[in-house]
């Protein structure tokens, strides 16, 4: 069997999945919606349908599991995300035909060698410090929850990071490549542009008030920056670099220290001063960490096997939301609800695969750049999600970014899209040489 | 490069079985913890869509029912309390944003269904699998409404308390506390209980149930608590005697004995009995036992009859109070009470605070040959495939001797027939009883109490009342409230629903 052959047959696995998923919330709320939004089911099948033949003409040989995989998780955003809001879940439908659409321009503009990027490298760092940036210019830039990571046009607003996430790797990645030896010498005068970068990844967290997307850039660099040169000891560096920047920024920041304290400790017995009432006394899980609390129990609610898909509460019975943002970041714990952990140990266990399946594209393709960007844009999508879940399991302070594939929100899709995209074709010149 | 990449990739996936980790943490291990914090609204919403047990009084009157919403698609089953305020203090409230309280919040197993044998458990899997409700299982307390009504009566517009427990059982009869609230107003209505006031204290405090989570000092009505001690341990017979001046001389000061407003100094009786003392509430006998047994012999006997821990009630347990001796809100140990001063404490006053539960419990055990009963509201529960679980009687513990005990019982009558508590005498029927008038500083209104039991040869009911802000005693103001709860209990047929 052909690869493509094979990804065609676990893209029906999946659109099976998800039409049980969809029915399954179509039978438990039927009252609210009607029969014909099952028809996203149809128009989503179709997508991924398209997306399969294009990688036939384009990526004959490239890895068969990853498309089904993204379709997996998608389906799976899309279905929790039609029954939280099944308008937003029309709309995260349009995004996903533009990412197919991106996927699609990606696969046919690079299909013949992609490694020409490599060429256009500072173009790639320019655009991804423009697109990081964006958000912090005036008019434009709009703060969501303290954090100023969106770009607002008319009615649209987008999350450039997302994109720039990919421009920044493809930079790192050709520019590493190019001064691998240099850099392995460990001369001073070579770090300077790499200390430029620290140097953004610092400003961007101090213009965004946003620790999360600091720590993701700052970590894909210093992956990539460890792969490219091998050494470790620039890892260690690099990570207390970090952590001096990000103690200046706590000190100086009080967005940044809320979040560290709610990460710390989200209850309090005892009433404190609220920030966002005026510094009115009360507990710290009615205030501050009002959102990662409920979040916690609607996960802890779910217990071992859910509540099923559409049964879950995140309302109270007038309707009013207990969770807030419930659909983009913290979309996690409303799977965890419905799910259980049966489902979020699955959910969790085809992001792994994922990401294994990154890395062994990253293994067997030859040259370094491939190799480099590759594992900069695997270990960035497992970076990602680990940033946002881990917030949101209390493992580390919870920063507002997207779950890969799963979260509503249109540059999110747009982006990761483009991400498979690249790993599809370095997949296929892997397999082609073979 | 190949091994570099092999290490980035364990590193990714050491992230992600992290959060398998995490997740399991939080969904398995915390997740019970998580269920029972009073800010989970979404543990609270959902579990309005159980068919929740419905709650009655012991003559088989529905007290707490359910609502039926469709909302979302969903079936939700609300509480609606059909007595409203009249029970509120021991069925409590369930809503969805204001959380739970009393045995809405304490009962919330078997009103859920939680408490299933195994076979349950398998269909309640099943029921939730297949979508269908899920049945909680009915509460029947031990609740009597004629006595309750009396005493909510009895107590008027007073802030107080009562309770009434039967001695051989623990099964509560009646709770009762004033100012009181409305349950069906908690989730939508609430600033109507905001805003209650009451003429005779402030704040009014209406969510408080006085006869639980109420702390007053309890003046003489813990003689009977003394004398427990002072008769139990063997250094005193009910025929002692004792020398009263009108005082006693403690720290080489007088402690004076109680003064009546209309005399003009504290009454003295000469030469008199341990007995006599005890019916005619002598403060200078008690201290001077104090001073004897000192504040340890007193307080030992106190822990036995419960003081110094969290009683053991079916009611939520972070609600309930400590009786015991305070300094500055804080209960102070064992150690710390060697400071304590034992005279005054011997009768009632100094740091003493108690709950009318505490106080109901000394009496019932008195009452029960000296054997402490656990109080309990819920008698049985009637699962909802009809299997009824009975709440078996359990033995507190036997903080006095039956011989103690029937020392005290004859005490105790010979207040109700000759001495501060003869308003509490029913024609027939032997009463015995204890008032107490606690003193709150000069110039202040006292805390009066009345604890009791009838009939004293065969106890049905033991009360305890408290009232905050009297002019009058013990005996002109709470041993008639007392009186009428008992006359209530005994006027129903015994143990009315098992």
């Amino acid at each position: 069997m052909s690869a493509r052959t094979r990804e065609l047959w676990i893209l029906i696995l999946v659109g099976l999945i998800t039409v049980t998923g969809f029915a399954s919330v179509y039978i438990a709320r039927q009252n609210e919606i009607s029969a014909g939004s099952l028809s996203y089911v149809g128009i989503f099948f179709a997508l991924y349908l398209v997306a399969h033949l294009v990688g036939r003409l384009t990526v004959p040989d490239a890895d068969p599991y990853l498309l089904p995989m993204a379709a997996f998780l998608t389906g799976l955003g899309l279905t929790e995300i039609y029954r939280l809001n099944p308008t937003d879940a029309f709309r995260q439908g349009l995004w996903v035909v533009i990412g197919v659409a991106g996927f699609a321009v990606t696969l046919i503009a690079l299909r013949h060698d992609f490694r020409r990027l490599e060429s256009y490298k500072y173009l790639f760092g320019l655009s991804a410090l423009a697109l990081l940036f964006l958000p912090a210019l005036p008019k434009i830039g709009h703060s969501i929850n303290g954090a100023r990571l969106w770009v607002r046009v008319g009615s649209l607003q987008f999350q450039p990071g997302e994109l720039g996430k990919i421009a920044m790797i493809v930079f790192l990645a050709a520019y590493l490549h190019s001064k691998q030896e240099v850099l392995a010498l460990g001369r001073l005068k070579d770090f300077g542009p790499l200390l430029a970068i620290w140097g953004c990844a610092m400003l961007v967290l101090v213009a965004t008030h946003d620790l999360g997307s600091a720590l993701l850039f700052f970590g894909i660099f210093l992956a990539i920056l460890y792969l490219a040169t091998s050494r470790l000891l620039y890892v260690g560096v690099g990570t207390a670099l970090f952590l001096i920047g990000a103690a200046g920024v706590y000190e100086t920041t009080a967005h940044v220290r809320s979040r560290v304290t709610i990460w710390l400790h989200p209850w309090t017995t005892q009433p404190v001063p609220c920030p966002t009432r005026g510094g009115l006394l009360m507990q710290r899980q009615e205030c501050e960490s009002f959102q990662l609390v409920k979040s916690l129990y609607s996960i802890a609610q779910g217990g071992f096997s859910g509540t099923g898909l559409g049964k879950g509460t995140f309302t109270l019975t007038n309707g009013k939301n207990l969770i807030p943002d419930l659909n983009t970041d913290f979309i996690f714990s409303a799977l965890a609800q419905e799910l259980g952990l049966v489902g979020v140990a699955a959910l969790l266990l085809v992001l792994m695969l994922f990401v294994v399946r990154g890395f062994h594209i990253a293994l067997l393709v030859d040259d370094g750049f491939s190799k480099l960007a590759c594992a900069g844009l695997t270990f960035g999508f497992a970076l990602q999600t680990f940033i946002i879940i881990g917030g949101i399991l209390r493992l580390i302070p919870l920063t507002g970014i997207t779950l890969p594939f799963i979260s509503y929100g249109g540059s999110s899709v747009v982006a990761n899209f483009i991400l498979l995209a690249g790993l599809l074709l370095v997949s296929q010149r892997a397999n082609e040489a073979r | 490069m190949n091994a570099r990449i092999r290490l980035a990739a364990l590193a990714s996936l050491t992230m992600l079985v992290a959060l398998i980790v995490a997740s399991t943490y939080w969904q398995a291990w915390a997740a019970p913890d998580l269920a029972n914090k009073s800010d989970n609204s979404i543990q609270l919403v959902s579990q309005f869509t159980i068919d929740r047990g419905r709650i009655f009084a012991s003559d088989g009157t529905m007290l707490a029912r359910n609502h039926i919403v469709h909302a979302g698609g969903r079936t939700y089953y609300f509480r609606r309390y059909p007595l409203g305020p009249l029970t509120a203090a021991a069925v409590g409230y369930a809503t969805q944003t204001k959380s739970r309280a009393s045995l809405e919040l304490s009962a919330n197993d078997y009103l859920t269904g939680a408490d299933q044998s195994l076979a349950g458990a398998i269909k309640q899997i099943g029921d939730r699998l297949f979508g269908s409700t899920i049945h909680g299982s009915d509460v029947y307390t031990s609740l009597n409404l004629k006595a309750q009504r009396i005493a909510t009566q009895a107590l008027g517009s007073n802030c107080g308390a009562a309770i009434a427990i039967e001695p051989s059982t623990g099964r509560v009869l009646a709770l009762v506390t004033k100012p009181t609230y409305n349950p069906n107003d908690v989730e939508s209505h609430y600033n109507r209980i905001k805003e209650i006031t009451s003429p005779s204290c402030s704040p009014a405090s209406p969510l408080v149930d006085r006869a639980t989570q109420g702390l007053y000092p309890p003046g003489s009505s813990f003689k009977v608590v003394t004398a427990a001690a002072a008769l139990d341990s063997g250094r005193f017979t009910p025929s002692s005697v004792f020398h009263d001046p009108g005082y006693c001389i403690e720290y080489k000061q007088r402690v004076n004995n109680y003064t009546n407003r209309d005399q003009l100094g504290p009454e003295a009786f000469g030469t008199l009995s341990l007995a006599t003392g005890f019916q005619n509430s002598v403060n200078s006998v008690f201290c001077n036992i104090g001073m004897q047994l000192g504040i340890s012999g007193v307080m030992n006997y106190a822990r036995r009859f419960g003081f110094d821990q969290t009683p053991s009630i079916d009611l939520p347990t972070n609600a309930l109070k400590i009786s015991g001796l305070y300094q500055r809100s804080h209960l102070l140990s064992p150690r710390e009470e060697n400071h304590q001063d034992p005279g005054r404490t011997a009768f009632g006053q100094g740091n003493l605070l108690v709950t009318p539960l505490q106080m109901a419990l000394v009496a019932a055990t008195v009452a029960n040959n000296g054997t402490e009963m656990q109080p309990h509201l819920v008698d049985h529960v009637r699962r909802s495939n009809g299997d009824i679980v009975r709440i078996k009687p359990q033995t507190l513990g036997r903080p006095i001797k039956p011989e103690t005990a029937m020392e005290l019982t004859q005490m105790m009558e010979s207040v109700v027939t000759a001495g501060t508590g003869t308003a509490a005498a029913i024609p027939g029927v032997k009463v015995a009883g204890k008032t107490g008038t606690a003193e709150n500083g000069t110039g202040q209104p006292n805390t009066t109490w009345f604890i009791s039991f009838a009939p004293a040869d065969a106890p049905r009911v033991a009360v305890a009342v408290v009232l905050q802000n009297q002019s009058g005693t013990g005996g002109t103001t709470a041993a008639p409230i007392a009186r009428q709860i008992m006359q209530a209990i005994l006027s129903s047929a015994p143990n009315s629903n098992s």
